[in-house]
């Protein structure tokens, strides 16, 4: 290993932008999907198949994309996906009350035996790819060095597709519904006691409902943007246990959606670090960088995981009238 | 309340089994049906559709997985495959019977692999054949069970949700045991990153009159036996076994089980470690028993495969063999059918998928008739927590 | 105490009764909760409901209120008929509903609990505010509207929750055994809160299984027995007759033909005996010294309690639930640790024994939780009763297990304790509340107990098992247990015990010796007072 303090080389300007620009792009689609499980999570429903529908809409994203040739064409076969995957899980676990643990795996399990069907179907020879997505500069703050991106091939900060704004202001109108309408406060409430949701008249399961609909299209948007946005391509791999790690940071966010932005962006930087060591020119095997979101997720449990935020009721069905 | 009768299994201490009493009965060999048939059943069909899709003819694709897999000598190649399941199988009920989630499975096996593959070469020169197996299985073993202390302690002192815990050791370890194959484990004689292959004799033997081909020594190895123990081993140790009690005591409630003066944090290291010392000797078997070396990318991932036969078993050791038996037949026929068919072997992994969310459905049908019975031992604890005074 | 609230007739002049229950019928498998049940209540009226517990007073309720659908029989509400077919339905016909066990999310405001259920888009905190304000004084109440629900007192939860089921404008008000909670004095303030309710014209219906409220707190009463309805007082009779009559009355009306004479004076004599004084002239069996326990969320842990405890005593410890019961009884079985203090058993310090061997030497817990913590339902009833022993000989030899010990000592605890079950080997899930309990105390007192625990020992069981209960407590300190009987219910420690602690907020604040005016005190001091 060549020597890893050759200083300039690593906080040279090239090596931070990559750094902070692939932090953004890796970090985006984990945004998403964290986002929708949060609020998932809050509203009682833990949702593992979380991988399986980042990955059926990374597909039909990539393939809408692709034969349709706007990337907003396959944002919305994303979430298309995402959300009908999440209609499995709405009826087994909200509707029926059957296990949410063993339902997220077995939809994981099965997106995953499907996208790998299908890859093998139609890509495993062609392997086509996207061109790069357009990119929108923040007007005056894309010319900041480091952070600004204006003419970089990866953009940084202020340099993103729109779709990347977009998710960002997402989070900020997922915080304001969760405080401030009813919508939000029965989401709320449905996490931590149905019961008592139930008894002032709204239906916990169409709350849950639409709350694992909303998870499982933000995980299909996310799974569409890994394809469109950070890769430009499909494989059955795409996805390689970012829904997992997004499951983690929704439950570290203790319910807050500007958190799950932090903590996306974290993951995402922990997550692109390759880029930044080959900029840097930092020779270290590429094992050991995958490894390091995952290692990564362990410290913060082990630091953090006490506080984490759980709703009362969560991984619990409800029945009514079994008060 | 209720005071129905409870049918009651007169040869088996009744606490294995955990049907509840319900309403209607369906008799046996109906329940049977219902619950252990039925999901493959529609799991299958629902693969015939999709493969039609796709254009291919399920009806020569299931030919092919029968002569795949069982035909001529073919049945005992799928044989040699129940080893790993079957160990993993058991490990993971072990497990899941003292409601922990060990989901970490492959990356504890592929841990286990890896080292043993490394190391295996090195001890063939001083140790006398069976000793040396011995002694890697154990090998395996261990480092399996190790790899499972870390969530095994983040669960007992902190609390800490082992779904993910254990499921972000899987990722680590995958990429731990590339790691460990590309580098000091690197077999010197070549540029393919693979460990140092194992010479024919520090095999593990095979059962005299047994035949195979897909293995480098002809016939089927002993793995299979020390499985089949395993399952034995596994029953009565939760059936029969003053530990069994405890585990089942912690899987149906841990407040129960503080309650009854458990040592709870100790109870949950130990079943990880077992369980882990399961998964490991299914690498052994592997290992030691079919490939005799490892590739940097080699990664079987027979874990998650396995959680719903063991779930459509209901937790038993015994009971689920036949399903592995069946897994197996449908994997190693399943190689040679996707071949044929120009498809990945990932299909099997659908239908394994198909087979969970139809035993989900299963088990509501079942549920809204009032049948009894539940796949998940949790369900119904959790079922009486939601409804508060029972 | 006075017999029946001082009221005036019905308000207005409207014939129909403001709720009409016609020939009600609710079944469940293998239990019929309410059997062509009538009954009516006036505007302006207070209703109660008695009955023991299972006599199907809450199904009739979740009836009225939405949760439940009737199998055969009418509501009619203002005369004329509605189908209730959910909580909505009935909120929005102006039925409200105050649950036994909380309907309020503990993680909300005060507001944001009002506000839940409402229509429209946002949330409008500042109406909200100013209903509260209104509706809290009409009934004489302030609530902090900022307040995190979880964080209000006991009594002030509930005040909250009758606000809530009147947000929409009721016109019926039911009300689920409401004085479970109270200190004496929040019963004294809901008495009023009820006559404030019957003055605004609307019609309250309250639950109970307590005799004594439902002569004092309501115009007419109602009795439910095995889901029939099997008599009622008129006001008339409620105002004129002396406690007593009534007493008897009632019970007579409970146990039909049954409840002749003698069973009242047995019921009295029994009550008899748990107020005179024993005297008690032997060694600590318990010591408590300055015990702490941390507080996990939402609890109050314990706070430097130190108490005494003869052995061959009955200790009764009083207070309303919540105030550390729990955490000082897990403390003393050894499921939780101390933060400070010491626990000795007969003079030796057990404070680092662990659970089994506390349970060893002879210390028992009999836990409120019977169903998800003091048994397990998936296993059969002879395998609960040796849980506390696994490993243990006889039932296991070397680790393997030996079954037919188990079975044998199960039969003999079943003839023991009269528990009814289909066989040894049934699961315990199927039984009924005060079977599973029997099942708890066989294990509990088996092998030679010395102290033991009880934590509500008779909550939610119907009379016949908490009479047998009571009767067991009494049978095992004749025989020189020591027992320490933690409960809410003040009437059964008057019963039971030789004196009485009384924990608030996680301290003694004061322990009574059991007679004549123990009860008074044992009020007082759960409120705040000195005992004299």
């Amino acid at each position: 290993m060549t020597s890893v303090l050759a200083a300039t080389d690593v906080f040279s300007e090239q090596a931070l932008t990559a750094l902070v620009a692939g932090a953004i792009l890796a970090g985006v689609p984990l945004m998403f999907a964290a986002l929708g499980e949060l609020v998932s999570q809050r509203a009682g429903v833990l949702n593992i198949g979380l991988e399986g529908m980042m990955l059926m809409g990374a597909y039909a994203g990539f393939v809408a994309a692709y034969h349709g040739g706007t990337e907003w064409l396959g944002y919305g076969a994303g979430l298309l996906a995402g959300a009908g995957v999440s209609l499995l899980m709405v009826l087994f676990c909200v509707r029926w009350g059957l296990d949410q643990i063993v339902t997220g795996i077995a939809i994981t399990l099965t997106c995953e035996g499907a996208t790998g069907l299908i890859f093998e179907a139609e890509f495993a020879e062609s392997r086509p790819t996207l061109g790069a997505a357009d990119k929108v500069a923040v007007p005056v703050l894309s010319d900041l060095p480091v952070v600004g991106g204006k003419g970089e091939s990866n953009g940084s900060i202020f340099t993103q597709p729109l779709i990347v704004y977009i998710g960002l202001g997402l989070a900020v109108v997922v915080a304001w519904v969760l405080r401030r309408t009813h919508m939000g406060l029965n989401v709320r409430a449905a996490g931590d006691a149905p019961g008592a949701l139930d008894a002032a008249g709204v239906s916990v399961f169409a709350t849950r409902s639409w709350a694992v609909l909303f998870a499982g299209a933000m995980a299909g948007l996310g799974g569409a943007c890994l394809a469109i946005v950070s890769t430009g391509l499909f494989q059955d791999t795409i996805v390689g246990g970012r829904g997992f790690i997004a499951i983690v940071l929704a439950m570290l966010a203790r319910g807050r959606p500007l958190w799950a932005i932090l903590g996306a962006m974290l993951f995402g930087a922990s997550l692109s670090i390759a880029d930044w060591a080959q900029v840097a020119q930092i020779n270290i095997s590429t094992d050991l960088i995958f490894m390091l979101p995952f290692l990564l997720v362990l410290v913060v449990l082990v630091l953090f995981g006490r506080r984490a935020y759980l709703p009362a009721a969560l991984a619990l069905p409800y029945e009514r009238g079994s008060r | 309340m209720t005071e129905t009768t409870a049918t009651t299994e007169l040869r088996e201490p009744p606490h294995l089994s955990d049907a509840t009493p319900g309403r209607a009965q369906l008799g046996r060999v109906g329940d049977f049906l219902l619950r252990s048939i039925l999901p493959l059943v529609l799991a299958v069909g629902t693969g015939s559709i999709v493969l039609v899709a796709i254009g291919v003819d399920p009806i020569q694709y299931y030919k092919d997985v029968y002569s795949g897999g069982v035909q001529f000598a073919a049945w005992q190649d799928s044989l040699m495959r129940v080893a790993p399941l079957l160990l993993i199988a058991v490990g993971l009920i072990v497990a899941f019977r003292a409601g922990i989630w060990n989901l970490g499975m492959d990356g504890q096996f592929l841990l286990a692999a890896a080292v043993i593959s490394g190391i295996g070469s090195r001890f063939e020169e001083h140790l006398p054949n069976t000793i040396n197996l011995v002694v890697l299985f154990l090998i395996a073993g261990a480092v399996a069970a190790a790899w499972t202390i870390v969530p095994a302690v983040l669960k007992a002192r902190y609390e800490l949700n082992e779904i993910i815990t254990t499921l972000m050791m899987t990722f680590i370890g995958i990429n731990l045991a590339q790691i460990l194959v590309k580098g000091p484990f690197q077999d010197p004689s070549t540029t393919t990153p693979q460990t140092r292959a194992l010479d024919f004799s520090a095999l593990l033997p095979s059962i005299p009159g047994t035949e195979s081909s897909t293995r480098r020594w002809p016939g089927v190895h002993v793995g299979v036996v020390v499985a089949l123990i395993a399952a034995f081993v596994v029953w009565f140790l939760l059936s029969r076994t003053s530990l069994g009690l405890r585990l089942q005591v912690l899987g149906a409630s841990t407040r129960s089980a503080r309650h009854m003066g458990l040592d709870v944090p100790r109870l949950i290291i130990v079943t990880f470690l077992l369980s882990g010392m399961f998964v490991g000797f299914a690498a052994a078997t592997e290992i030691l028993g079919v490939k005799g070396y490892q590739r940097a990318d080699w990664d079987p991932a027979f874990g998650l495969s396995v959680v719903p036969l063991v779930f459509l078993a209901r937790l038993h050791p015994i009971g689920v063999i036949p399903y592995v038996v069946l897994l197996s037949l449908a994997s190693i026929g399943g190689d040679y059918a996707a071949q044929n068919a120009g498809l990945t072997p990932k299909f099997t992994l659908l239908l394994v998928g198909l087979t969970l969310i139809y035993m989900a459905l299963t088990e509501w049908i079942a549920r809204r008739a009032e049948l009894g019975g539940s796949y998940f031992p949790g369900a119904s604890y959790r079922r009486q927590r939601a409804s508060g005074t029972g | 105490m006075t017999t029946g609230s001082p009221t005036k007739p019905a308000i207005d002049g409207s014939e129909h009764p403001a709720v009409e229950l016609v020939q009600i019928t609710k079944e469940f498998p293998g239990v019929l909760a309410n059997d062509r049940i009538s009954l009516s209540v006036r505007r302006g009226e207070v209703l109660c409901l008695l009955g023991e517990n299972g006599a199907g007073k809450s199904t009739l309720m979740n009836i009225l209120s939405g949760m439940l659908r009737p199998d055969g029989g009418e509501v009619k509400l203002d005369g004329r008929g509605v189908d209730i077919d959910s909580p909505k339905h009935a909120i929005r016909l102006g039925i409200g509903m105050v649950y036994q066990h909380t309907s309020l999310v503990p993680q909300l405001t005060v507001l944001e609990n009002l506000m839940l259920g409402e229509s429209g888009m946002r949330l409008n905190a500042a109406d909200a505010e100013a209903r509260l304000r209104e509706l809290g004084g009409s009934l004489g109440l302030d609530v902090d509207p900022r307040a995190t629900t979880g964080t209000l007192a006991l009594g002030q939860q509930q005040q909250l929750e009758i606000i809530k089921a009147l947000w929409r404008g009721s016109k019926v008000l039911i009300l689920d055994e409401p004085t479970s909670m109270l200190t004496p004095k929040g019963v004294e303030e809901l008495e009023q809160i009820l006559a404030r309710l019957k003055g605004q014209g609307l019609a309250v219906v309250f639950i109970t299984h307590k005799l004594h409220e439902a002569i004092s707190m309501s115009d007419r009463v109602a009795i439910l027995s095995q889901g029939r309805l099997v008599g009622a007082i008129e006001p008339d009779e409620l105002r004129s007759a002396t406690h007593d009559e009534l007493q008897e009355r009632i019970v007579a009306l409970m146990f039909g033909r049954h409840a002749s004479q003698p069973a009242v004076a047995e019921l009295a004599a029994e009550a008899e005996w748990g107020r005179s004084r024993r005297v008690l002239d032997t060694e600590p069996a318990l010591e408590l010294e300055g015990v702490t326990v941390e507080p996990g969320m939402g609890e109050i842990g314990a706070r430097e309690v130190s108490l005494v405890v003869l052995e061959g005593e009955i200790m009764g410890i009083a207070g309303v639930d919540g105030n550390g019961q729990r955490e000082l009884a897990e403390a003393i079985a050894g499921q939780r640790s101390l933060a400070a203090g010491d626990v000795r058993l007969f003079g030796h310090s057990i404070a680092r024994f662990k659970v089994a061997q506390r349970e060893k030497l002879g210390l028992r817990y009999v836990t409120d939780d019977r169903i998800h913590e003091g048994t397990i339902g998936s296993l059969s009833v002879a395998l609960n009763m040796v849980l506390k022993r696994i490993g243990k000989r006889p039932f296991w030899e070397r680790g393997r297990i030996r079954y037919a010990a188990i079975l044998s000592r199960a039969r003999e605890l079943i003839g023991r304790f009269q528990i009814r079950t289909p066989t040894p080997e049934t699961r315990v899930a199927t039984l009924s509340g005060g079977n599973v309990q029997k099942v708890v105390l066989a294990r509990e007192l088996s092998f030679d107990p010395k102290v033991v625990v009880y934590s509500k020992p008779t909550y939610g069981l119907d009379v016949m098992t908490t009479r047998s209960v009571r009767q067991t407590i009494h049978q095992q300190a004749r025989e020189g247990v020591t027992s320490i009987v933690i409960s809410t219910d003040l009437e059964e420690l008057l019963d039971l015990c030789d004196r009485i602690a009384v924990i608030s907020r996680g301290r003694i604040v004061g322990v009574v010796e059991n007679g004549p005016s123990a009860q008074q005190r044992v009020g007082e001091l759960m409120v705040g007072g000195k005992a004299a």
